[in-house]
């Protein structure tokens, strides 16, 4: 069998690069969601409740739901359960899914990022200052 | 004067609180001397605008309040603790063009809570102040820039980028303190 182009060969490893890139890319990590996170500070902690509510045990935790947090009208109303799906959404564009909400931000648009907070979001469930609050 | 000839800190401070007319832009003027209806007319601000001012307000009040438990946690050298106390100056006067300019397009500014959560025992040294403060200011350069394009009222996207740019001055300020890199990337997020 007569072996392949130098070219061809070129850009098939190309191709395997560049896609073993791009999945090792789409892995959502939590290291760097917490690199992320920080955009959030200004408003928001993990275990306590600042101009935002707080984010331990945000994962699961239906909207509008921190005992004696002031929420707005709109996201007590919103019925929405915070899971991958529906913080992707929010995050993304917060008052295109929840019009009238306080989290007067304009969103996080790239995608990985927001996979990469909300695995963050998810990791710190399980932590210790979250388990206790 | 044009808002972009301003090159000392101190004088445009100065200038902001005794001519604010020359450092923001007719129609945010327009609204802090009461004149609603010139404002209206070139941007027309929304309930959708006094939310966005509303959540600046509470994190600047919050960032007011840290720099005020930095101050008197002792743990500051005499340098360090003048520049807390300047900074907590500029979150001040955020406020205070914040909270007027609400009240002028008729609705009620929040107001400071009576007490707020800090981590305390995190706050050991004057490393750890500087630190703690320097991740409020990224967090409050991530918040404008946030807030900025969601303003109807392009005047008022305009007064926030101005806040937006102090702020990020001063966390390039308290890096420096800390012995990071004042200014990491050329761009912030």
């Amino acid at each position: 069998m007569k072996p392949a182009h130098p070219t061809l060969r070129s850009a098939a490893m190309a191709y395997v690069l560049c896609t073993v890139g791009l999945l090792a890319q789409a892995a959502p990590d939590a290291t760097r969601g917490e690199q992320v996170y920080v955009r959030c500070l200004a408003c928001h902690a993990l275990t306590t409740d600042r101009v935002g509510p707080r984010h331990c045990g945000v994962v699961g935790r239906r909207a509008g739901a921190v005992a004696g947090f002031d929420y707005s009208p709109a996201m007590k109303k919103s019925g929405l359960v915070w899971d991958e799906k529906t913080l992707d959404r929010f995050l993304k564009k917060p008052l295109a899914l929840v019009p009238g909400s306080s989290m007067t931000y304009d969103g996080v648009p790239d995608a990985g990022e927001r996979s990469d907070l909300v695995a963050y979001l998810k990791k710190t469930n399980t932590d210790v200052a979250c388990r206790t609050k | 004067m044009s808002f972009l000839k301003i090159s000392d800190p101190a004088s445009t401070r100065r200038m902001f609180m005794g001519r604010s007319g020359l450092v923001l832009s007719g129609a945010a003027v327009a609204l802090l001397a009461g004149k609603d209806a010139l404002a209206t007319k070139s941007g027309g601000s929304t309930a959708g605008d006094v939310q966005i001012l509303n959540t600046a307000i509470g994190a600047e009040l919050e960032a007011i309040a840290a720099y005020q438990l930095g101050a008197e946690s002792g743990l500051l050298t005499k340098p360090v603790l003048d520049l807390a106390v300047t900074f907590q100056g500029h979150h001040k006067e955020h406020v205070a063009l914040l909270s007027s300019t609400v009240e002028k397009l008729g609705c009620k500014a929040v107001l400071a809570k009576a007490k707020y959560n800090f981590p305390v025992e995190q706050l050991k040294s004057q490393l750890d102040v500087l630190k703690f403060a320097a991740q409020l200011e990224q967090g409050a350069v991530s918040a404008y820039l946030g807030a900025v394009p969601l303003f109807a009222n392009r005047d008022l996207a305009k007064a926030a980028a101005s806040i937006l740019g102090d702020e990020a001055m001063h966390w390039a300020v308290l890096r420096q303190a800390i012995g990071e890199a004042p200014v990491p990337s050329a761009f912030m997020a």
